[in-house]
């Protein structure tokens, strides 16, 4: 078991390393849309932890 | 002479060109028509019940829709080799790969439970206990993915894909008046006024149009079907022939439960396939099937979505042209998705309805990220080349991707809160 998280753990670290550099040119376009679905899925997440909140109370 | 050997010259290069289509034929089918899901088939029944045919031509809008957010994966993948996830992975970099991998792999799994429901739903009409029903599923699945060919796999989900078209018989059987099939549904209209309800449905049926694990699988699957730029206009064509026939389903069932259960609130087309067995048995058991049927691919195509997204990213063997024994990983993903997602339904009391809705919003996370980055890598002119969207193919499918992530939104968020548009 121990083993087995070592190796996923390692592999992730791979796939991180893989993947550092965007391959894509950031051009400002590009940048734009990436800020906006950030912005857009921060939003969400605010929506669904008041949600969260509401139906605990 | 020189007529027959003219028309006998056409018909042969016709028939050469059904025979290479035969081949290509395959993932745009099987998306398009698996989109029909469980979900999608209780969406479009309650819109048939609650709105009659006055949808009709709303839905014939979404063929557009579909066919070009689609035709776009099949171009990435034909072009770049690589699956969906990969793609993200590569072009925007681990922190994006990961956000969509992990999204994926949660709304798929979710989506999966919601298939089962389902299922379960529509045999239990035929008296078959939920049990069985989840483990002849996972045993036909088995069958049905571990033959080793993705070509058998295909054929064996086209055939699924046909017995889609079983609304189609239902919907004759019932005489619907098609004098007010086109007046009612071909003209645009908005039956008693456009209201938050109304539009509550809108956004329901743009939903169930466009699901994130689609533009997975159909990337993925083109990969894996091997295509090449060459194959590129017919897997268009394919994919623009699954939009229409997924449509034309759509609008079938909305003429039967339009005709049969008009004012009637369904909540589940299990429900549905109930209340129509009460006025026509045949019908009701058409349309029981058609949802099992429906359930089901979806549930094939949904758990190879994750599995080829995982194979991709960790380096698995993530083929259908491969064995067990080959991709492992591959298969072992599939079937731990599959089984865990059937467990949950026969789990006494399981929360399915919080299930259903929470699909829903979980889709809208990784929708609008996974159609953003599908635009951006269409224009990558480094990696597409000369199958880079044009202008206008930006102008339409900016549009549509537009459209579709505040529809989809704005639907999402009157799920979490249903009081906010009324």
């Amino acid at each position: 078991m121990r083993a087995s998280l070592k190796r996923l753990f390692r592999k992730i670290g791979e796939i991180n390393q893989r993947y550092r550099e965007p391959r894509i040119h950031m051009s400002r376009g590009v940048r734009a849309a990436l800020l906006f679905l950030r912005v857009y899925l921060l939003f969400l997440v605010c929506l669904m932890a008041y949600k969260f909140v509401l139906l605990l109370s | 002479m020189n007529f027959f050997s003219k028309l006998y010259y056409k018909l042969r290069k016709m028939w050469k060109a059904i025979q290479l289509y035969l081949v290509i034929a395959g993932p745009g089918i099987v998306v398009m028509v698996a989109d029909n899901d469980a979900g999608g088939i209780t969406t479009y029944a309650a819109t048939g019940a609650k709105y009659g045919y006055h949808l009709i031509w709303f839905l014939l809008l979404l063929i557009p829709v579909a066919y070009y957010v689609q035709e776009m994966t099949v171009r990435l993948g034909a072009v770049t080799k690589r699956g969906h996830a990969e793609a993200i992975f590569d072009g925007f970099g681990a922190f994006w790969g990961w956000f969509s991998l992990v999204d994926l792999m949660l709304v798929d799994w979710l989506t999966l439970v919601t298939e089962f429901i389902g299922m379960t739903a529509a045999l239990n009409i035929f008296g078959v206990p939920p049990w069985l029903t989840v483990t002849g599923v996972v045993l036909l699945m088995a069958i049905i993915v571990l033959n080793g060919r993705y070509w058998t796999w295909e054929k064996i989900a086209l055939l699924f894909c046909a017995l889609n078209l079983i609304y189609i018989p239902g919907a004759f059987m019932i005489h619907p008046s098609v004098a007010d099939i086109l007046k009612q549904g071909l003209i645009p209209n908005f039956a008693g006024g456009f209201n938050a309800q109304l539009f509550f449905f809108l956004m329901a049926n743009i939903g169930t149009t466009i699901a994130p694990w689609m533009l997975f699988f159909q990337q993925s699957a083109v990969v894996d079907k091997g295509m090449q730029e060459k194959d590129i206009p017919w897997g268009k064509f394919d994919t623009l022939l699954g939009s229409a026939l997924t449509v034309v389903v759509a609008i079938f069932i909305v003429i039967v439960t339009g005709t049969i259960l008009n004012g009637v609130d369904i909540e589940s087309a299990g429900q549905a396939a109930e209340q129509l067995m009460k006025t026509d048995r045949y019908v009701g058991t058409f349309m029981a099937i058609g949802l099992f049927d429906a359930g089901l691919l979806g549930a094939i195509c949904i758990s190879l979505a994750s599995s080829w997204a995982f194979g991709e990213i960790f380096g698995w063997a993530h083929s259908l042209n491969q064995n067990i024994k080959q991709a492992p990983g591959f298969y072992a993903s599939d079937f731990f998705t599959l089984i865990t997602s059937g467990l949950v339904v026969l789990i006494p009391g399981a929360p399915l309805v919080l299930i259903t809705l929470f699909v829903q919003v979980i889709a809208v996370t990784l929708l609008p990220a996974a159609l953003v980055f599908l635009i951006l890598l269409l224009n990558d002119r480094q990696a597409m080349g000369d199958y880079c969207n044009n202008t206008w193919q930006n102008v339409i499918g900016g549009f549509i991707v537009v459209t579709i992530v505040l529809l989809s939104s704005l639907y999402g968020i009157s799920v979490m809160f249903p009081n906010l548009f009324q």
